[in-house]
């Protein structure tokens, strides 16, 4: 290892480490102007991504701001921090690194402008509000390399939108600017790179060896999984027996609500008492921080934890990743499963626990799609509009700007490479006057251009934009204590709490709590033992299974036999393939029986529950028209069931896409989901402001809600560019018409109708799914009057 | 029927359902709190550039409430405007829509904590307003008796139902909902109000219909 400066190589021997292939390789190649490196968890990946730095900054020459580090979590850079200190004090190197997050004092932060750390540690959200400064170009005048860690998960949202959009600001003041990435395995690394490096430059990719193949099963136990539902609570003694079998293990789960029943009913039946946690995002931040200090110290056997334990700190003694409920995704999958045993070179150990019978069909696809490394992913769309708009207004705060400059260096950024300059001045548009139909605010710009240069009219509203940077948007939340306690239990939707009446039981951090009552913006409780709680529903994102993974499953079901399924679910496949038929790929199936005197239909769409919703506010709506009187219907991820009081004869039509594509859009109009996706991104576009400078709006007097905004705008300027981009991400997001554009495309009108006596195996689930939607239309009202008459002449009253 | 109808003071009077009050008695209406000029003050003060629509679509419904009772006098209980520059700054298609809403009636602006002194937009500026035994202003007062006033923009929280804005009503005061386009609400069982309301007094919520509820079965937010 030649490139490595003796004092390196003595470091690294007296550890009695030797340095990773791909270690050395990214620092042979550190000059290239942006480099992807791919390497699993426990690689030494961050350690890869810094070598480089530590090498160039070994000889204290460099003064100034050398290297920023941006991970996506705060914790994740005071982690870095501790372990960037082992080498260089241990090398006695002249580097200073240190972190700047959202909790960072004002005074460090100040100084940290002033004097720049050689390395800076950061998050995309402080590295904008950093770029916003007037000494923007100070502070960043001499940085060489930008590492971005845990590039895959940036990638996925606006925060990595937002950072590339900072990154060109920083490349333009440092413009031998070097750009390092370090993923986990992902499905198309060519689309990461493509975003970190500054287009059309190229950015090579290295693997690290991706290490033996996890050792992912199944868990099959005597009793068999439920026919639905996602508790998954028959496994709870299997689980127990594994969780002391292993050193430490974590229980990964798709919900918080899921989580948060799975830890009661766990505790329930840990009659060995083995110190078990819970971590997810709704419970308060010390107590996160006590369950993750307490697994560093290696005191906990296991963490019953969500999407909130993803990323971040390693914790070597994992040596058992538990999956609770069907994995509808691949890549995370292989990702949550990369955090047991970070030992390299050793393989991870996984059990998928199927929640219901549908999800051990599930289960196996995803184990199969493990096996043949077949991850799944979504391609990205364009660069978001609504983070543009904010970027606009961010490079206002720093100085005053060129059109045709910043328009320029957007068009670096791999995201905004297609952005054409009509969108752009649109969007400059509307940072300068609202881009309103109505030109109300030539006054009052936000935005002058002045001798050719664009910037803000009033420099005091710098202040205000930068108090709402960010692209991330918690949903309003309410604390929750004991009544006369100052300890914080955690978090819970405004929404949720909203519903919540005095003696209403619910779960948090694991044990069942009363609710009392509101004080001010606390949630107060008390404790309650013993009782059955009122489901907890925090937290609404439910992800959909992926479209790869739905395609395996329907594959799946045209093989003659099942061997790789359980008894049970291969016997329960056979019985519809005879009574009725099973899936298919290129067809729609649809099902339509009576069942409890109400006519059913079932489609089976495998496009995904947030698809098969819009699904059946569509099709409903359209059988309301034609009189079919649709009562209500359910979704799952593979299906839909809608009930109403007549039978469906022709179903083809309801299947047209010009058809659909107008239900849409008589749909969408007055939707909820159209104004929730709207609230953010009329926020993140800066119209909307979520802190004023006179600190938390708490006077609900001055404050109106964004609906309102949502209803009058589409009401007079139903072409503005905020309904524009409101739309383009509720397509993709919540309403997700995409999955089922993606269904007619695959089907292209074959629709298979069967009409059967009764209800079919793969339906029967369907009947036991909870969040049944009821359709208020002329069926519901023909029964009330049917129902109200009836009791009429039950009293007598029947001839009035 | 939409409206709720109830006795104040010795005075038959109806909450409308879009948060108007109608007098059919006086043939007077009576609005609160229309903030007019809410964006244009916002974007002056360099804030966000909200959609300037919000003065088009509260005459808009001031002129169908208008239309439905055909009144011989309005009151704007004040904060009619968001300030008197936004008055000032008020354009052309709305002073016309003012001017014909007021043509052929006695038209009384309330002044406000917002917009302290007369405009030039036609009727009469004054501090109060009193008719039989009513007494109009724009802030409810201590020990005030049959007194109509807004200000407070009360907004009741009903578990299951949300938030809506309502009147409060006891045997002593009539509180009115704020009527403008953009504006929010403070709960009906926040301290401020509960300190003004007697507790046995009802919220009467706008919507599809003027709906009543006894203040005790609101949320305190």
């Amino acid at each position: 290892m030649t490139l490595l400066p003796p004092q390196f190589f003595d470091w690294f021997a007296a550890k009695g480490w030797s340095i990773h292939p791909h270690q050395s390789e990214m620092l042979a190649r550190s000059h290239e102007p942006s480099l992807l490196l791919i390497a699993p968890t426990g690689g030494g990946k961050t350690l890869s991504g810094f070598l480089p730095s530590l090498v160039e900054l070994a000889d204290g020459a460099h003064a100034g701001m050398h290297t920023l580090y941006v991970s996506p979590l705060k914790a994740l850079a005071a982690d870095i921090k501790r372990n960037l200190g082992t080498p260089i004090d241990e090398m006695g190197l002249p580097i200073r690194v240190e972190d700047r997050t959202g909790d960072t004092s004002y005074t460090k932060k100040r100084r940290q402008r002033a004097d720049p750390p050689h390395i800076l540690l950061t998050t995309p959200e402080s590295l904008a509000l950093l770029v916003s400064y007037e000494d923007a170009p100070r502070i960043f005048a001499g940085v060489q390399r930008i590492i971005v860690d845990e590039i895959h998960a940036l990638a996925e949202s606006k925060r990595g939108d937002q950072l590339m959009l900072a990154l060109s600001r920083v490349q333009a003041i440092a413009p031998n600017l070097r750009r390092v990435g370090l993923s986990a395995t992902v499905e198309d690394p060519e689309a990461i790179a493509h975003s970190l490096a500054r287009h059309p430059d190229p950015c090579p990719i290295l693997h690290a060896d991706p290490g033996p193949d996890p050792d992912i099963t199944m868990l099959v136990t005597d009793e068999h999984p439920p026919w639905s539902g996602g508790g998954a609570k028959y496994s709870i003694p299997a689980v127990l027996d594994l969780v002391k079998q292993h050193q430490t293990t974590l229980i990964f789960h798709n919900t918080r609500a899921q989580a948060e029943i799975y830890f009661h009913n766990l505790w329930l039946a840990n009659d060995d008492g083995l110190p078990i946690g819970i971590h997810h995002g709704s419970l308060s931040k010390d107590q996160r921080s006590k369950v993750e200090a307490a697994m560093v110290r290696g005191e906990l056997r296991a963490i019953v934890c969500t999407g909130s334990l993803d990323l971040g700190i390693d914790w070597g003694n994992v040596d058992l990743v538990i999956q609770i409920g069907a994995p509808k995704n691949v890549k995370r999958l292989i990702q949550r499963i990369g955090r047991a045993n970070h030992r390299y070179n050793a393989p991870s150990k996984a059990v998928l626990v199927p929640a219901n019978r549908f999800e051990v069909v599930e289960c196996v696809a995803a184990l199969e799609a493990a096996k043949a490394h077949d991850l799944d992913g979504d391609p990205k769309g364009a660069g978001p509009r609504d983070v543009l708009c904010q970027h606009i207004l961010i490079a206002a705060c720093s100085a005053p700007f060129d059109a045709s400059e910043l328009f320029s260096e957007t068009k670096t950024v791999g995201a905004f490479s297609n952005l054409s300059r009509a969108a752009f001045d649109d969007c400059l548009e509307f940072c300068a006057t609202g881009g309103y139909a109505l030109r109300a605010y030539d006054q009052w710009k936000r935005l002058k251009e002045v001798n050719g240069m664009w910037q803000l009219r009033d420099p005091r509203s710098a202040a205000r934009i930068r108090m709402n940077i960010g692209t991330i948007f918690d949903i309003e939340r309410l604390k929750v204590k004991f009544r006369r306690s100052a300890k914080s239990l955690g978090e819970i939707e405004e929404s949720f709490a909203a519903t919540l009446t005095a003696g209403d039981t619910f779960l948090i951090g694991g044990q069942i709590v009363r609710y009392e009552g509101l004080n001010q913006l606390t949630v107060e409780v008390s404790r309650q033992k013993g009782r059955t709680p009122k489901v907890a529903t925090f937290n609404g994102t439910k992800f959909a299974t992926s479209t790869q993974l739905s395609q395996r499953i329907l594959t799946m079901f045209q093989r003659p036999d099942w061997s790789e399924l359980p008894t049970h679910t291969s016997e329960w496949l056979h019985l519809q393939r005879k009574v009725s038929k099973l899936p298919e790929t290129g067809r729609i199936l649809v099902e339509t029986f009576p069942q409890d005197g109400r006519e059913h239909m079932v489609v089976y769409g495998f496009a995904g529950v947030n698809a098969h919703r819009t699904l059946g506010l569509i099709l409903t709506q359209r059988m309301e028209a034609a009189g079919l009187n649709p009562l209500g219907f359910v979704v799952t991820d593979y299906a839909l069931m809608i009930w109403g009081l007549n039978a469906v004869s022709d179903v083809a039509p309801l299947f047209d896409p010009d058809n659909m594509r107008d239900g849409l859009e008589t749909w969408l109009a007055g939707n909820a989901v159209m104004k929730r996706t709207f609230r953010v991104a009329a926020t993140v576009a800066g119209l909307i402001e979520r802190n004023s400078v006179q600190g938390r709006k708490s006077g609900r007097q001055a404050t109106f809600s964004s609906d309102i905004l949502y209803d009058t705008l589409a009401k007079y300027d139903p072409d503005h560019l905020m309904l524009h981009i409101t739309r383009e991400e509720a397509m993709r997001g919540l309403v997700d018409f995409g999955r089922i554009e993606e269904m007619l495309e695959r089907t292209r009108g074959r629709v298979d109708h069967i009409a059967l006596s009764r209800v079919t195996p793969l339906a029967a689930p369907l009947f036991l799914e909870p969040g049944r939607i009821p359709v208020f239309g002329e069926g519901r009202e023909q029964m009330l009057q049917e129902r109200a008459a009836a009791l009429m002449h039950e009293a007598g009253l029947g001839d009035l | 029927m939409t409206d709720h109808a109830f006795t104040f003071c010795g005075a038959q009077l109806l909450a409308r359902a879009d948060g108007t009050l109608w007098w059919p008695d006086e043939k007077l209406l009576c609005v609160s709190d229309l903030h007019l000029g809410k964006s244009e003050r916002i974007a002056r003060r360099g804030g966000t550039l909200l959609p300037p629509y919000e003065t088009r679509e509260t005459l808009a419904r001031l002129g169908e409430a208008i239309e439905a009772t055909k009144p011989s006098c309005v009151i704007c209980l004040g904060d009619s405007f968001d300030d008197l520059g936004a008055a000032q700054a008020i354009d052309d298609t709305a002073r016309k829509t003012l001017t014909r809403l007021q043509s052929g009636r006695n038209w009384i602006w309330i002044e406000g904590n917002h917009d302290p002194g007369p405009t030039q937009l036609g009727g009469t500026h004054q501090f109060d307003f009193c008719r039989a035994n009513l007494k109009f202003r724009h802030i409810a007062q201590a020990g005030g008796i049959g007194e109509i006033s807004g200000h407070y923009h009360p907004k009741a929280v009903i578990p299951h139902i949300g938030r809506r804005a309502c009147f409060l009503l006891d045997e002593q005061r009539l509180i009115l909902p704020a009527f403008g386009a953009y504006t929010g609400g403070m709960s009906a069982r926040d301290d401020v109000l509960s300190a003004l309301m007697d507790a046995k007094g009802i919220a009467i919520l706008t919507g599809k219909r003027a709906t009543p509820v006894p203040l005790s079965a609101c949320l305190k937010r």
